[in-house]
């Protein structure tokens, strides 16, 4: 008996994730789950909209515009109400508003402004959501456990979202290709996912004092200088969609193949997020300035394509890198610096300087490629990157 | 303990309601129908999918099933083009099957994104067809279209014909937004018009498939049409005539540059297709419409519950 329990005695690597807290497991469950129910509708949505309703890519991209606008606006205050009151029920409201718009989009059949409301009002609860569930991920861990933690929970929601497709043509395939049981069956999962969060997430302590007024959050001084930092990189960020369709572009895929480009990303992301959290537990900064630099050398690999092949396999290892080395990471190194009282503000403000500096930065690509062709758009960008990271370095130390 | 055996519950619940709500909406699988482009008839897709035709003298008459579901059907004398959606492993994929007159499959084209346009020239030589690619549907928003060219003659295929040398008003034009949709042959089986959009802006295109060249001729004709005769197109223009479907059809006279307005006032987003040289049909609505092609008239219902509509005449 003795034996075996020795035996069992956990690696290095398990006694870190053993003190990852059943509550980051639970919200990581959640999310998993959610996200098969939203990918699930993203990966038939387009077309449900362009073939039984007939829209175009031009609407489509409308509604998009929308629910980006939507969203930018609606993390901060969604940040403020948690931070007033508590994390838990705003982040309940926020995924159960994209469940019901699951419900909304099959009631609104083929009239077109019920359907952008339900589109809208899924990012709505996405918007609402995030900066909720980051800040009751940082609550439940001490801070030098942060980047294992959002490591932990981003992995699982990656396996959600490679999952979320698959189940939406195994629904596909079972029904005939029946668009509207996609939609009925990712409501359930919606559901279930806001059952495992009301059941199973322990609620973060009530507020026993006032959060400080809204001026005072923003003139914080590690707030400011994160936000900066997370300006500066995203505005030199190379979307996802200019990475595939450049790599479709060089010739390495087949164009039937193109669908498949952002699973190598997720793949590579769902492998390194625990590993790379871990390691930004001891060195927060480097990890997320790295990440940077895989992106730059992405970018770059992208610009000089040796050969097809080799920018194939480069690109999608690296690109998925930089996302397992920053997204949860920079919320694990802003968590422990921002106030107690105003942290989950502090978090969704974050997130939208993000957001902000990465659509301006789509629009810039766009500009320099229509303006100086390819190469020099994505020269433009790895420079402007070195310097942003340069940039971060210093305001981040 | 106790949560744990809730969630569990919860989870059967779930599982039993969606899984009765898949059963529900199921669809059935196709029925065999007929087996060749024959007669003088109106093809299109009904509203489970499937191709079927009608005769063109009597179009509320028996349907005809053709053993095909398609979700963009086109034909026209020797050939037609079924272009079906599917869903991959993360985004929309799509495949182009290539028909012969007996309907035997004679090529099978896989693409990625969601069908959107498909035209067969008059001789049935030229068959081009247009999807939409949406990005990282995960992080990003922006699209884009792919048209592609088939010659059944010579077996060449161009998948995305963003690399023709475009004109724009007359000077080479280089732009990595350039996206065409809508191709429409005539009857030379080269010269060949489409909807060519860059930085915002939308243009008529002139083409040359021989040539490999296109020219813009007027701006503002989306989804265009060649008539039998070759002398006016039908097309989309941008209207706010309804909400949320901002398109209304016209005619354009190719000669002249004159456009009129069709009597339809309701929106119409489709690439409409010429019945006869006075006559156009279109969808709206998941119903298909006919209307004159000369702005008189009123508009009626061609097919209850369809799409994509073609009319195929007996060659010869």
């Amino acid at each position: 008996m003795y034996v075996t329990v020795d035996r069992d005695l956990p690696a290095p690597g398990r006694r870190a994730l053993r003190a990852v807290p059943a509550t980051v497991f639970a919200l990581g469950a959640v999310s998993l789950v959610t996200d098969v129910s939203s990918e699930m509708v993203t990966a038939v949505l387009p077309l449900y909209l362009a073939l039984t309703l007939g829209l175009t890519p031009l609407q489509l991209g409308l509604a998009d515009a929308l629910s980006f606008g939507v969203t930018a606006v609606l993390r901060p205050i969604g940040g403020r109400i948690s931070d007033r009151w508590r994390a838990k029920p705003v982040a309940v409201f926020g995924y159960a508003l994209s469940a019901a718009a699951k419900v909304g989009v099959l009631l609104a059949g083929a009239a077109i402004g019920p359907l952008a409301a339900a589109i809208v009002a899924d990012r709505t609860g996405k918007g609402l959501r995030t900066a909720p569930r980051d800040a009751m991920i940082a609550a439940a861990v001490p801070a030098e456990r942060q980047g294992t933690a959002f490591g932990v929970h981003r992995a699982m929601d990656t396996l959600g979202a490679l999952l979320g497709p698959l189940a939406a043509l195994a629904v596909l395939a079972a029904t005939g290709g029946a668009y509207r049981a996609v939609f009925g069956v990712s409501f359930c999962v919606a559901v279930f996912g806001v059952g495992v969060l009301l059941l199973h997430v322990r609620d973060s302590p009530q507020r026993t004092e006032a959060p400080g007024p809204m001026w005072a959050i923003l003139r914080d001084r590690s707030l400011r200088r994160i936000c900066l930092a997370a300006a500066g990189l995203g505005l030199f960020t190379v979307s996802d969609f200019f990475v595939y369709l450049l790599l479709q572009r060089s010739g390495a895929v087949p164009i039937h193949y193109f669908p498949l480009l952002p699973l190598g990303t997720a793949a590579i992301y769902l492998l390194f997020a625990v590993p790379l959290g871990k390691l930004a537990d001891t060195r927060r900064v480097r990890v997320l300035l790295g990440g940077h630099l895989a992106l730059v050398a992405a970018t770059l690999l992208l610009a000089g394509t040796p050969s097809a092949a080799v920018a194939l396999v480069g690109v999608l290892a690296l690109h998925g890198l930089f996302y397992a080395a920053t997204d949860g990471v920079l919320m694990a190194l802003a968590a422990p610096q921002l106030p107690a009282d105003g942290r989950t503000t502090g978090l969704a403000l974050i997130q939208t300087v993000q957001a902000a500096a990465r659509f301006v930065s789509s629009l810039a690509v766009g500009a320099l490629w229509t303006a100086w062709g390819e190469r020099t758009a994505l020269l433009v960008m790895a420079v402007g990157l070195v310097g942003a990271i340069a940039g971060a370095a210093r305001v981040l130390r | 303990m106790r949560r744990a055996w809730i969630t569990a519950a919860v989870a059967l619940v779930l599982a039993g309601g969606a899984t009765a709500y898949a059963v529900s909406v199921r669809q059935p699988a196709a029925p065999a129908g007929s087996t060749a482009l024959a007669g003088d008839r109106i093809f299109f897709r009904d509203s489970a999918g499937q191709v079927a035709s009608v005769r063109a003298t009597d179009p509320s008459g028996p349907r005809q099933p053709l053993g095909l579901r398609c979700d963009r059907f086109a034909a026209a004398a020797t050939s037609a083009i079924c272009l079906t959606g599917e869903v991959g492993a993360s985004l929309p994929t799509a495949t182009a099957l290539i028909l012969d007159q007996e309907l035997h499959e004679t090529r099978r084209i896989r693409l990625a994104g969601v069908p959107s346009r498909a035209q067969v020239s008059r001789s049935g030589r030229m068959i081009s067809w247009t999807v939409f690619v949406t990005g990282d549907s995960y992080r990003t928003s922006g699209f884009s279209t792919w048209t592609g060219i088939l010659d059944t003659r010579t077996g060449y295929l161009v998948v995305n014909m963003e690399n023709i040398h475009l004109y724009v008003d007359g000077r080479r034009y280089y732009s990595p937004d350039v996206n065409y949709w809508g191709v429409t042959f005539a009857a030379d089986d080269s010269t060949f018009y489409a909807t060519v959009s860059t930085r915002g802006r939308t243009y008529l295109a002139r083409g040359d498939y021989t040539k490999w060249e296109a020219h813009t001729v007027t701006t503002g004709v989306e989804c265009p049409s060649l008539s039998p005769d070759g002398t006016r197109i039908v097309y989309k223009r941008r209207d706010d005539v309804a909400p949320g479907a901002p398109w209304r059809l016209a005619v354009l006279e190719l000669a002249g540059l004159r456009s009129v307005d069709l009597a339809e006032t309701q929106g119409v987003d489709d690439q409409a297709v010429w019945l006869d040289p006075a006559t156009v049909a279109y969808a709206r609505g998941g119903r298909i419409f006919a209307v004159p092609a000369d702005g008189t008239g009123t508009p009626h219902e061609l097919i209850s519950g369809g799409t994509s509509p073609v009319r195929l005449r007996a060659p010869g």
